[in-house]
């Protein structure tokens, strides 16, 4: 008798359980779409209003313009002038500056760093190593960009020659720093999970260690390695506070990492407090939120999409 | 029970009110905030019941916070734009403009450049990129790499207005948050010149500056901001959202006693002329 109560009643728990999860599941979904709504909601104006597209619509903000006759048309970022201009071009080339220069300075070190403490070191090496990369991570961002903009950025000038002492390097390498760790962590749990049956095998047919971790152990640690790397590009992306103390800010034309840059992300942090609610400079900031929202979500998609190709071709569907 | 929690209600709402009147906020320019803080402390020393707090983000911020009611006195180092009185015309008030000191902007460059005057219209040129190298100044031939502040900024606005006629800044020029920023990254550059209050330079040394030809190149201190010989100087504003009563009257008008100004100078401001 007591049993058969017992068990409707778990029953009913365990689908409350089940319910309470599913619903914490979906709030982060929520909170998610109704960020995106928000962002999104707020910078429509740019797609209807036609006082705000007097100042800004998507052609202004894309093409070179001639802002006063008869000087040279350009692209320029000039929000606070008596003719706004806002063309996105030099915020993209210089958040895509920041974050190339970012990805070439983190991912040898993460993942050499990785390789080293996952196939060489001892394991006393390894458990010194690990917890020192991972606490990289717990810097934050702030101290790191202050670093850059005090220490970093006057010693690379001097060791360089640099004519802008906070430029494009001066800011990647600091957010090198700050993305080794997410680099490194996801590379070197990737290789540690290989099976040790396969080094087994490969070393029981005469490969040397070198070549179980590069031939072997690699390859098949690829899709977590470059998940790593996916994620590392993200934040590399949408880091604000290290960009917005190292990297000069000037929003310019240029290919050279050796140029000041203003990113997406800093043009945000540093604009956003001031401007008029409504107005065509408000608007903009949030059409920038939005975009910088969809590359970083497409960005991540695309990582997703490749791991799991690259899943499915070097370790079989079953896995 | 229902009286007990009545009571307990009423006590909380008596308590929040005690307290939130003697509570003030003062937020807005960061070129001011340091003035804001010496006085705060200075205030809340002799007056202990009384809590000020104090805090930055730029004159836009300040003003934003003022319309938005989020803060007691908005310091300003630009007048509010058209366009902020007329939203505070829509939300119902009238602010209200007290100059509590005076500042001039420096300009600063370099301890190693061997330079000393630039007149306003050099200064112009080489902030809006028609002055590209030092030698055409009369210095070493080198590109002269700017530093100035972030466009949320008052000083930024103040500069731009009167140095560089309302023309856009050069878009190479690198923008750094803060005159503190500013001045490090003068002081690390060789060939960097920036501007910012004059109570933040150290470790850069001051560029003299002229009107024009004609007239002499003058050094930002105290005395030529406050005679009005240096020409670029600018009133530092606290503005309240209606004509101050009570206790916010009482720290405004210790702000500009003789007391207060004096604690402005100590700090580097430049205090108001005497009446």
């Amino acid at each position: 008798m007591k049993q058969m109560n017992f068990k409707p009643k778990s029953r009913i728990k365990e689908f409350l359980g089940e319910k309470i999860i599913a619903v914490t599941a979906f709030a982060a979904l929520l909170a998610i779409m109704l960020i995106f709504t928000f962002i999104f909601k707020e910078s429509v104006p740019i797609f209807y209003d036609a006082e705000i597209q007097e100042e800004a619509s998507l052609n202004k903000m894309t093409f070179k313009q001639e802002y006063i006759e008869g000087r040279e048309p350009k692209w320029s970022w000039q929000p606070n002038s008596d003719i706004p201009k806002y063309s996105l071009l030099p915020l993209f080339i210089g958040t895509i500056k920041a974050a190339l220069v970012a990805m070439l300075f983190a991912i040898p070190l993460g993942v050499g760093a990785a390789i080293y403490s996952a196939e060489f070191a001892s394991r006393r090496m390894r458990e010194m190593i690990k917890p020192i990369i991972e606490l990289l991570a717990g810097i934050p961002s702030v101290v790191l960009g202050f670093f850059a903009l005090i220490v970093l950025a006057t010693f690379l000038q001097d060791f360089f020659g640099f004519t802008y002492r906070l430029n494009a390097i001066n800011a990647g390498i600091a957010l090198g720093i700050a993305v080794i760790p997410i680099i490194f962590t996801m590379a070197e749990d990737a290789m540690t999970s290989v099976p040790q049956s396969l080094r087994d095998a490969a070393l029981a047919l005469g490969a040397s260690p070198w070549q179980v971790s590069l031939t072997v152990v690699l390859p098949t640690a690829l899709p977590g390695i470059a998940a790593g790397i996916v994620l590392g590009f993200g934040r590399a992306i949408g880091e604000t506070m290290i960009v917005l103390m190292a990297s000069g800010n000037a929003a310019i034309i240029s290919g050279s990492i050796t140029d000041s840059i203003r990113t997406i992300s800093a043009t945000i942090a540093a604009e956003l407090a001031e401007v008029v609610f409504g107005s065509a400079h408000y608007n903009v900031i949030f059409f920038l939120g939005t975009l910088l929202f969809i590359f970083t979500f497409f960005v991540n998609m695309g990582g997703d999409f490749v791991l799991r190709r690259l899943k499915e071709r070097l370790q079989g569907k079953t896995v | 029970m229902k009286n007990l929690i009545l009571v307990s209600m009423m006590i909380l709402l008596a308590v929040s009110v005690i307290t939130a009147g003697s509570t003030i906020t003062i937020k807005g320019s960061d070129t001011l905030v340091r003035l804001g803080q010496r006085w705060a402390e200075e205030y809340m020393k002799k007056n202990p019941g009384t809590v000020i707090q104090v805090s930055g983000g730029g004159s836009g911020t300040g003003i934003a916070a003022l319309l938005n009611g989020t803060t007691d006195i908005c310091e300003a180092s630009r007048d509010m734009k058209a366009k902020e009185y007329k939203l505070a015309e829509k939300k119902g008030f009238k602010p209200v403009r007290y100059s509590v000191a005076l500042d001039g902007i420096a300009v600063f460059i370099n301890k190693d450049m061997p330079i000393k005057e630039l007149s306003l219209a050099q200064l112009k040129g080489i902030y809006t990129d028609a002055i590209t190298n030092w030698k055409e100044v009369g210095g070493p031939d080198h590109l002269i790499i700017i530093y100035g502040r972030e466009n949320n900024s008052g000083t930024y606005a103040f500069f731009k207005k009167q140095v560089l006629d309302r023309e856009d800044y050069a878009d190479r020029t690198q923008t750094l948050p803060g005159t503190a920023a500013v001045v490090n990254a003068v002081a690390k550059d060789k060939w960097g010149i920036g501007y910012g209050g004059i109570a933040w330079a150290k470790g850069v040394k001051f560029v003299a500056v002229k009107k024009d030809d004609t007239t002499k190149a003058v050094i930002p201190t105290s005395e030529s901001v406050s005679s009005g010989t240096y020409p670029i100087s600018r009133e530092l504003y606290w503005f309240f959202s209606s004509e101050p009563t009570g206790e916010l009257k009482k720290l405004l008008d210790w702000a500009l006693s003789d007391k207060g100004q004096q604690v402005a100078e100590d700090v580097d401001y430049v205090p108001l002329p005497k009446k």
